[in-house]
């Protein structure tokens, strides 16, 4: 491990202060995804920001919802009383994720900015856009069952790996985010980009920006909302293809409906044209297979990774199908 | 810049180390505090073998920067013990043949604990059917719950069982 210095930011103000001139300077905190990429020489700071001890550990109702400290654990928050009420995709997504002293230790900000999980990216003896912008992509032609099949470029095709991202992303969630100029709100949909040419960039963020918060706003479709995860193994493993979805129903017909994809793309993936397919229908599983083809047309797959796209469509119907008999 | 300080209490003693930053809870407990009951497996957050009891929650220590760490409590599975009574996750391990080797079972003994805690505390799980309701220590569920600890000689069965006891014993 490159050596660094470690410094604890006193409140979330210094923080900023702390990274804002120092390019070299990362946030720490529970370390579970940047303490092994120090092992591993994918990361390298010169200077580690401690961000665990700023507080921002509070989930707090709001007039419109749940306001959730950057810092809180992701086991408090899939136990939280209210997440399992009124956003049980959030709870799902995050019980999903990693083991149980793991989720201990991840916290909400942590979580949302971990890196990809491609075996290229975190092998450093590999080429790799993300790792170093200009070194090629070891993934296209290669070990290829994880990547992309919709928004991948020449350049990436690798996918973001959290589960709670997705959640956020269905349910309709800001992130809040402070900078130098003050704070801002980023909707979770929005937080992370496509590869593009430049897959270095996980997200729309600028170096030193912090998160403080996310919000979730309370909604009739997040009260009927669900994850469902599919993996190589039935526990403990990151999703070859996920989905959160969340629905308001009026008997049989879609009043409302938010999906989102994990496991797709390099970002969660807003299934926009399935969810306007599916609005103000009957809910049936000869609609719901043709609204997910209809935002699958602009899927590319390889021979290795064509079995995401029943997958993607199973888990769909499965989402769906637990929501209408009123399971989470 | 001179070396970060930082206190730790490991199971009762209380410790005060100049730390390079760089090394991780693991190695600190391991290389210089001569704990050894947590163990490398993979150094990576894949095994769990790392795992102790931090402030009360079960926690993996090969990811976890020592410096991050002033001021906490860690117990392992060494310091579960009450004076000659072993813990009942201890005492069960023993009854249901719950190690083979034995590399896994520190952290799969303090894993236990943390678990039993969770449930108790009404936390849900991956497997819990409905979030809303109160969960029951059924197989299923421990086993989701003891899987973030890996064994390589597949002594899962006793481990089950030994778990299944002492969830029992605690109602
Ligand atoms: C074996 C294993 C299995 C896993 N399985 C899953 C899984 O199935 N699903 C899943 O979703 N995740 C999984 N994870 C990933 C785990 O959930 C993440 O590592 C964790 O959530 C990251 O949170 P952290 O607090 O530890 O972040 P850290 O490792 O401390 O930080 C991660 C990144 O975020 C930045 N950062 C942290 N906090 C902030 C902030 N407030 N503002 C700005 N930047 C910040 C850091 O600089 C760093 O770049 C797994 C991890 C392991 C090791
Ligand atoms: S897919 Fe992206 S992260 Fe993986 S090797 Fe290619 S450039 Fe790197
Ligand atoms: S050694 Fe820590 S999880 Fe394997
Ligand atoms: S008993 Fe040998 S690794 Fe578990």
């Amino acid at each position: 491990m490159r050596p660094f210095e470690y410094q604890r930011a006193d409140d979330p103000a210094h923080a900023v202060a702390l990274l804002d001139g120092d390019p070299d300077a990362a946030y720490l905190a529970g370390g579970t995804n940047l303490v092994d990429h120090l092992k591993l020489g994918v990361a390298t700071p010169g200077r580690l920001v401690d961000v665990r001890h700023l507080g921002l550990d509070e989930v707090e109702e709001t007039d419109d919802g749940l306001r959730v400290g950057a810092n809180v654990r992701n086991s408090t928050l899939a136990a939280h009383p209210l997440v399992r009420e009124r956003w049980p995709a959030v709870a799902r997504a995050l019980l999903a994720g990693a083991s149980g002293q793991l989720r201990h230790q991840a916290t909400t900000g942590g979580n949302l900015l971990q890196r990809t999980r491609c075996v290229y990216f975190q092998d450093v003896t590999t080429p790799c856009h993300k790792r170093e912008p200009g070194s090629g992509c070891s993934a296209i032609g290669g070990y290829e069952r994880y990547d992309a099949v919709l928004g991948a470029s020449e350049s990436c095709v690798a996918v973001h790996p959290s589960d709670l991202a997705v959640a956020l992303a269905c349910v309709d969630a800001q992130v809040v985010v402070l900078g130098r100029d003050g704070e801002r709100r980023v909707p979770a949909t929005e937080l992370h980009r496509l590869p593009g040419d430049h897959p270095e960039r996980d997200t729309v963020l600028e170096h030193g920006e912090l998160i403080t918060a996310v919000e979730l706003p309370a909604t009739q479709a997040a009260r009927r909302s669900t994850y469902v995860k599919v993996r190589d193994r039935a526990s403990y493993a990151f999703a070859l293809v996920s989905v959160a979805a969340a629905v308001e129903l009026d008997g049989d017909t879609v009043r409302d409906v938010r999906l989102a994809w994990g496991g797709v793309a390099h970002k969660p993936w807003r299934a926009g044209r399935a969810e306007a397919a599916l609005t103000a229908r009957r809910l049936s599983d000869d609609g719901i297979s043709a609204a997910v083809d209809l935002e699958l047309v602009a899927a590319r797959t390889t021979e290795q990774t064509a079995y995401k796209l029943p997958m993607v469509r199973g888990a769909t119907l499965t989402a769906l199908h637990r929501l209408q008999e009123g399971l989470q | 810049m001179p070396d970060p300080r930082v206190q730790l209490t490991v199971d009762g003693v209380t410790h005060d180390v100049e730390v390079d930053p760089r090394t991780t809870l693991l190695d600190l407990l391991r290389e210089r505090l001569d704990v050894t009951a947590p163990k490398k497996g993979c150094d990576h957050g894949q095994c769990g073998s790392c795992t102790v009891l931090l402030d009360g929650r079960r926690h993996l220590t090969c990811l976890a920067l020592a410096v991050s760490y002033d001021g906490a409590e860690v117990v392992t599975a060494a310091g579960l013990d009450e004076g000659d009574e072993l813990h009942p996750v201890q005492q069960a391990f023993l009854e249901h043949d719950g190690y083979q080797c034995g590399y896994c079972t520190p952290g799969q003994v303090c894993s236990a604990v943390g678990v039993l805690r969770e449930l108790a505390d009404g936390h849900p799980s991956h497997v819990t059917a409905d979030l809303q309701q109160e969960t029951e220590a059924s197989d299923d569920e421990l086993r989701e719950r003891m899987s973030g600890n890996l064994c390589r000689c597949g002594a899962y069965v006793g481990i089950l069982a030994a778990v299944r006891q002492a969830a029992g014993a605690q109602r």
